[in-house]
Formats: C-alpha cells, sequence, structure tokens
C-alpha cells in the first residue's frame, strides 16, 4: 500500500517517469480536458502537492470491454500513470492481489480512506434473487458495491452497463440489473457512458478527479459535459452529405462507397451523446461511422431497446410484435379513413333512400 | 355572411345547402367564433399539414440526390420548413390560449371537458347515437358538439401541447446545451434519458394528429350538410346560422 501522503507526482517518479514526460502529460490533460493551456502548470501544481485519490475500480455484471478499451488510452502516460495508480489500489482485472488478500485490500482502504477515495464501477448489479446473479468475494455483488460506496468520495460509473444498464438489462431483464444510481443515492454519481467508453474519455475524467479532487461539470444526466454536451451527428464529417439530402440507401450501393451519410441505414448519431466524432478510437485513427457504419447509440440509455439498428424509426417496445411508429400510427389512421369512407357511404344510402 | 337581418323562416331544414351563401333554411344566428379564433384554425390547420408531411420526410427521407454535397440543401430546407412551421404553430397556439383569457367564452371551450356537467355527457351520447345512424337528427349547439369537443381537447390541445413541447426538446439537441429551448424544454430528456424516444414519441404525436384531421374535415363536411346548423361556413365567418329555430 501506498502512504497516505504520497502525492501522485512520488508516485510516477517511483515508477521511473521522467520530469519531463510529467509535464507533457500535464498539458495534454490539460487540452483533452478543454482547458487553457495556462491550466496545466496548476494540474502539475495539484499532482506534485496533493496527496493522491485512491481509485477502488469493481466489476459487477460486465464484459470488462470498459477495462480493455481504458488500456488503450491513445496517450501511454496517462494509461500508464492511471493504471499503476489504480492497481496500487484495487482492480480485480489487473491487480497483483488474489483472493483474501485483495478483500483485505477492500477493507483497509474503506477505513484508512474513509470518505475519500474514488469508487469507479465497471458493470451493474442484478438485483433479482437478492443479488444472487452477480457473486464476487462470496457475495451479491450489490451489497459490495453498497459497502464500498457508503464511504467513498465519488462514484464512477463505467459504461452503459453502470451507467443505463445496457445489454444484462435490455428486455427482458430476466436478471434485474439496475444502473448503479439506482443503488447508490447519497453519493455523487459521475455517469461515462458507452459501450466500451472511449478510452481518452475515461483517462481524462480519472485524471479530472484526482487532479481536481471534484467532479468535473455534468450534464442533466449526470455525465462530464466536456465529453458528452454534443451529439455524434453534431460533429460528424458526413453531416454535409444529411444536410443535403446524400444517403445511404443500401450496404452497397453508390452512395455507400463515396461516403454519404447514413441517417438511413439507422445511423443513432442524431440523438447520441458522445465524443467519437471528435476524439474517434484507437489514438484518433477512426470511429465507426468513419468506417462505413452507422451509429448505433450505445452510450444511450436504453440502446438495445431502441432496435433494430439499422432502421431510422426504433421499434415501439409496448408492442411485442415488431412495429415502428409508421406502422403503429399509418395503420390507425388506415382504419380510421377506411371507417371515414364506409361511414360516408352509409350516410349517402341513408339519404337517398329517404328521400324516395 | 350575415343571415341575421332576413326573416327567419322556421320549420325543419330542407334540401342542399349551397356553399355559395344562399341558403334554403333560414334560423336565428349567433356570433360564434371571434377572429383571433378563425385566424388561428386557418393558420394552424396550414402549419399542421405543412408539420405532418416534412415531419413524416423528416423520419423517412426522399431518395438520395447526386451530385456535390455543397450543391444542396435538401433535407436542410426540410428540417428548416419544419422548425419554421413549428414555431409558426407555436407563437399561433400562445396567441391562442391568450384568447382564451379574453375571447368570448366558446374561445375558452377546447381548453377544458365540463365532465362535471350531466347535460354535457348526455350530448355525448346522443351525438354518438347520430354518428351510428341511431337517431334521426343531432342536437344544435352554438359552438362544438360534445363529441368534437372531446376530440378537440385530447387530440389538439394536449396534442399540440405535446407536439410543442417534444418538438422544441429535439430542437434544443440542434441549438445546443446553452440554447433557450434547452433551458425551457431540456426536462424532456430527465424523462426520456434517450432522446430517440423523444422522436418516437414526436413521431407517434403525428399520426394522432393525422387521425384527427382525417375525422375532423369528414365531421365538418358532413355536419356542414346533414345538420341542423352551418359548420365550415362558421369557421370562416364566424358566424352559426341555424336551419330551423325549434328549442330542442
Ligand atoms: C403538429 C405538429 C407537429 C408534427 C405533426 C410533427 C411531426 C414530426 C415528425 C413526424 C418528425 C420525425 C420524427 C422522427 O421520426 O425522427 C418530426 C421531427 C422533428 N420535429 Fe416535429 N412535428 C410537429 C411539431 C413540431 C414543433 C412545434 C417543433 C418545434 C420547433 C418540431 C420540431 C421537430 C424537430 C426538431 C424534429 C427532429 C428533426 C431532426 O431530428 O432532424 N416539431 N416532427
Ligand atoms: C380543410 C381542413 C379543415 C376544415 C374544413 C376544418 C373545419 C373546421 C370547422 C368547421 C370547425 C368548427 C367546428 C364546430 O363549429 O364545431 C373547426 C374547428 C376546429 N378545428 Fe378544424 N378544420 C380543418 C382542419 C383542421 C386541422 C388540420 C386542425 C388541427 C389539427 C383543426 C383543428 C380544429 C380545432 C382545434 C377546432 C376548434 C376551434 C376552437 O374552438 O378554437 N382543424 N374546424
Ligand atoms: S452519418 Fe449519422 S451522425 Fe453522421 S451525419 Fe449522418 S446521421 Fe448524422
Amino acid at each position: 500500500m501506498a502512504q497516505a501522503t504520497e502525492t501522485f507526482y512520488e508516485v510516477i517518479r517511483r515508477q521511473g517517469i521522467t520530469r519531463r514526460s510529467f509535464n507533457r502529460f500535464c498539458s495534454l490533460t490539460a487540452a483533452s480536458l478543454g482547458l487553457a493551456p495556462a491550466v496545466a502548470p496548476q494540474i502539475a501544481h495539484a499532482l506534485e502537492t496533493r496527496p493522491r485519490l485512491p481509485i477502488i475500480w469493481m466489476h459487477g455484471l460486465e464484459c470488462t470491454c470498459c477495462s480493455e478499451s481504458f488500456i488503450r488510452s491513445a496517450h501511454p502516460l496517462a494509461k500508464d500513470v492511471v493504471l499503476s495508480m489504480i492497481s496500487l489500489d484495487y482492480d480485480d482485472t489487473i491487480m497483483a492481489a488474489a483472493g483474501h488478500q485483495a478483500e483485505a485490500i477492500l477493507d483497509e482502504i474503506r477505513t484508512k480512506y474513509k470518505g475519500g477515495y474514488v469508487l469507479a464501477v465497471e458493470g451493474n448489479p442484478p438485483l433479482n434473487e437478492d443479488g444472487m446473479y452477480c457473486i464476487d468475494g462470496g457475495r451479491p455483488f450489490v451489497e459490495k458495491l453498497k459497502a464500498m460506496a457508503a464511504d467513498a468520495q465519488v462514484v464512477v460509473a463505467w459504461g452503459s452497463c453502470a451507467s443505463w444498464g445496457c445489454v444484462q438489462a435490455a428486455k427482458p431483464n430476466p436478471t434485474n440489473a439496475v444502473p448503479i444510481d439506482k443503488v447508490i443515492r447519497d453519493k455523487p454519481v459521475i455517469k461515462v457512458p458507452g459501450c466500451p467508453p472511449i478510452a481518452e474519455v475515461m483517462t481524462g475524467v480519472i485524471t479530472f478527479i484526482t487532479t481536481f479532487g471534484r467532479l468535473p461539470e455534468l450534464d442533466r444526466q449526470g455525465r462530464p459535459k466536456m465529453f458528452y454536451s454534443q451529439r455524434i451527428h453534431d460533429k460528424c464529417y458526413r453531416r454535409g452529405h444529411f444536410d443535403a439530402g446524400q444517403f445511404v440507401e443500401e450496404w452497397d450501393d453508390d452512395g455507400a462507397r463515396r461516403g454519404y451519410c447514413l441517417y438511413k441505414m439507422g445511423c443513432r448519431g442524431p440523438t447520441t451523446y458522445n465524443a467519437c466524432s471528435t476524439v474517434r478510437w484507437n489514438d484518433g485513427v477512426s470511429f465507426p461511422i468513419q468506417s462505413g457504419h452507422g451509429c448505433i447509440g450505445c452510450s444511450e440509455d436504453g440502446f438495445w431497446d431502441n432496435g433494430p439498428f439499422y432502421d431510422r424509426l426504433s421499434n415501439i417496445r409496448q408492442f411485442s410484435i415488431d412495429a415502428n411508429a409508421d406502422l403503429v400510427g399509418g395503420t390507425v389512421a388506415g382504419v380510421v379513413g377506411a371507417a371515414v369512407v364506409a361511414h360516408a357511404a352509409v350516410t349517402a344510402v341513408t339519404r337517398l333512400t329517404k328521400k324516395r | 355572411m350575415s343571415g341575421a337581418t332576413e326573416t327567419p323562416e322556421s320549420g325543419r331544414f330542407r334540401g342542399v345547402v349551397d356553399l355559395a351563401g344562399v341558403r334554403t333554411g333560414r334560423g336565428p344566428t349567433i356570433y360564434v367564433y371571434e377572429a383571433p379564433v378563425r385566424v388561428w384554425h386557418w393558420v394552424n390547420a396550414l402549419c399542421v399539414a405543412v408539420l405532418i408531411v416534412t415531419g413524416f420526410l423528416i423520419g423517412s427521407p426522399p431518395p438520395t440526390v447526386t451530385g456535390e454535397a455543397s450543391a444542396h440543401f435538401q433535407f436542410g430546407y426540410i428540417r428548416f420548413i419544419h422548425f419554421a412551421a413549428g414555431e409558426v404553430l407555436t407563437v399561433f397556439f400562445l396567441m391562442r390560449i391568450y384568447w382564451a383569457f379574453v375571447g368570448n367564452r366558446h374561445a375558452r371551450q377546447i381548453f377544458y371537458l365540463p365532465i362535471w356537467s350531466g347535460t354535457w355527457w348526455k350530448g355525448v351520447i346522443w351525438e354518438a347515437k347520430w354518428y351510428l345512424f341511431l337517431t334521426p337528427e343531432p342536437k344544435k349547439y352554438v359552438a362544438h358538439n360534445p363529441l368534437a369537443h372531446i376530440s378537440m381537447f385530447f387530440t389538439v390541445t394536449l396534442g399540440t401541447i405535446g407536439m410543442i413541447i417534444s418538438g422544441f426538446a429535439l430542437y434544443s439537441e440542434g441549438a445546443g446545451r446553452d440554447s433557450w429551448q434547452a433551458k425551457l424544454f431540456g426536462w424532456v430528456f430527465t424523462i426520456f434519458p434517450n432522446a430517440q424516444d423523444v422522436h418516437t414519441w414526436h413521431h407517434l404525436g403525428m399520426w394522432v394528429i393525422v387521425t384527427f384531421t382525417i375525422l375532423h374535415v369528414y365531421a365538418a363536411v358532413r355536419e356542414e350538410i346533414m345538420s341542423r346548423q352551418t359548420m365550415i361556413a362558421t369557421m370562416i365567418s364566424g358566424e352559426r346560422q341555424f336551419r330551423d329555430d325549434r328549442d330542442d
């Protein structure tokens, strides 16, 4: 265990990271958080003087794609630094400790840093059968989650699982998996949705919290504004084709080859808040739309139930058959229209026969 | 189209109505819909028609156009017309609400249902029978008949409010988090965190209004011909002429 008084700077120097790299890290972080260059020295100062924040990273019902994304952060220093900090504390996937030793770390941090650690949660708790669908360290994950959250300073919800529920909470949700803010009600929960979230977004959020010791500004849904205040659509490089009315109509048509807008192919960019179209993935190489596939809205609430992914209009979940708004509404309007015609016919016949 | 000065001709309405204004029946005439109500009605009807066409196209865009993207703004114009019509509709709806306070009592009718009134419920049943061909004659109404009233309250009054709220919430997504649209209507996304749901509800709302319009226009034409009072003419001139002067 690290000493309570150790600073972030001391930790990374111990990891063999140079002063120069540290300074680069600070300015890159300032840039990725959308802060002015003048903030970089402030970040450096904070990291040199403030005792570092311990981070606990817990895993509930999930697929580990958030961790996989995180370790691929384009900025290696952010990855190394943040990762080594996290593994110092607790992360069931990447820490060296195991078994009782690992569980002991949890207890230790909980008592030693009471009210002063970050709880990062990947995945979510299933509530059915008293939480028996996710047993972690011999007890239901939901209990462990509540216990660790009780003494945390802030809680970070990694990914769509922790933020919204994701695939395990999709209809019919047999295990009754719920987003973590349904069971953690007395702590600030910062949501970093995405399936997975973008690596740079994750390291950015963690760095912000560890640097400033507070949450970044959140939006109505509890997401950090710096990464989630615009839609994919708002910064999509195919937007010009959208406004022009140039759409891909079939996967193999000319429009697809020309890179037209994927709106008609069900692109959820217009309703998805995330940073993919600006930060992109894998060191800024690409993102789904750039690869020719529409956005499926993976960072949005209930995106699995808002399919089909390849139709512009979502099915209405309340109907057990597959029906979108046009099918439901068009059928109603059609039936009413036919009834009106029939009614008019009866009216005419009645009048004619009455006259005679 | 005032018939008030002419001698009222009693007795049942017989024969055909001439829409040019020559009426075969002569009954008492009452001024029902004041000018702001009428202007709102027709402006609203026009906006709704435009919103339905453009809204449908927003959900299912027309076939793709070819050539240089910068040479076209087709979908942009469709959306622009939708938003412009939506904003006009909103302004006129606010004006209509204002008029409900200062106008005559018929100006208030579509904003509430008198569910506490036994007479009104009897009227609902009577009109339902009339449309089901179970009774030979409708009642006379100064303003809307109770069935029309119900459909207007739910689909137009509540429906328009719903479309305005969901429409401006969707608009705020493009306008940005700090826009006034987001400040006023952003709460919609607390109820529906995924904006796609708001799209779906807004889209279903369109079909509610389409269905209302089919019924409404049919009923207006039918009642113009069949009822004991003028209809479409009333929404143009504001005056209702009854075709008989029996009390009931
Ligand atoms: C009777 C009134 C209205 C009707 C019938 C109507 C209809 C529609 C329809 C069918 C859509 C497509 C929904 C989808 O599947 O994505 C739509 C989208 C939209 N409507 Fe309306 N609408 C109405 C009023 C309004 C109003 C008052 C506004 C506010 C300005 C508005 C703003 C929008 C916006 C912003 C969109 C989304 C456009 C986009 O995503 O590109 N609508 N409307
Ligand atoms: C060609 C199309 C239309 C015609 C001929 C028409 C005709 C009429 C008539 C005759 C009335 C008076 C009914 C009465 O006195 O009881 C009326 C009232 C009304 N109509 Fe329409 N209408 C049309 C389109 C629409 C549309 C598209 C809407 C909205 C979606 C609409 C909404 C209303 C409402 C809300 C009233 C009540 C007005 C009030 O009391 O303020 N109408 N219409
Ligand atoms: S591809 Fe998707 S995100 Fe990009 S402009 Fe088209 S609809 Fe919007």
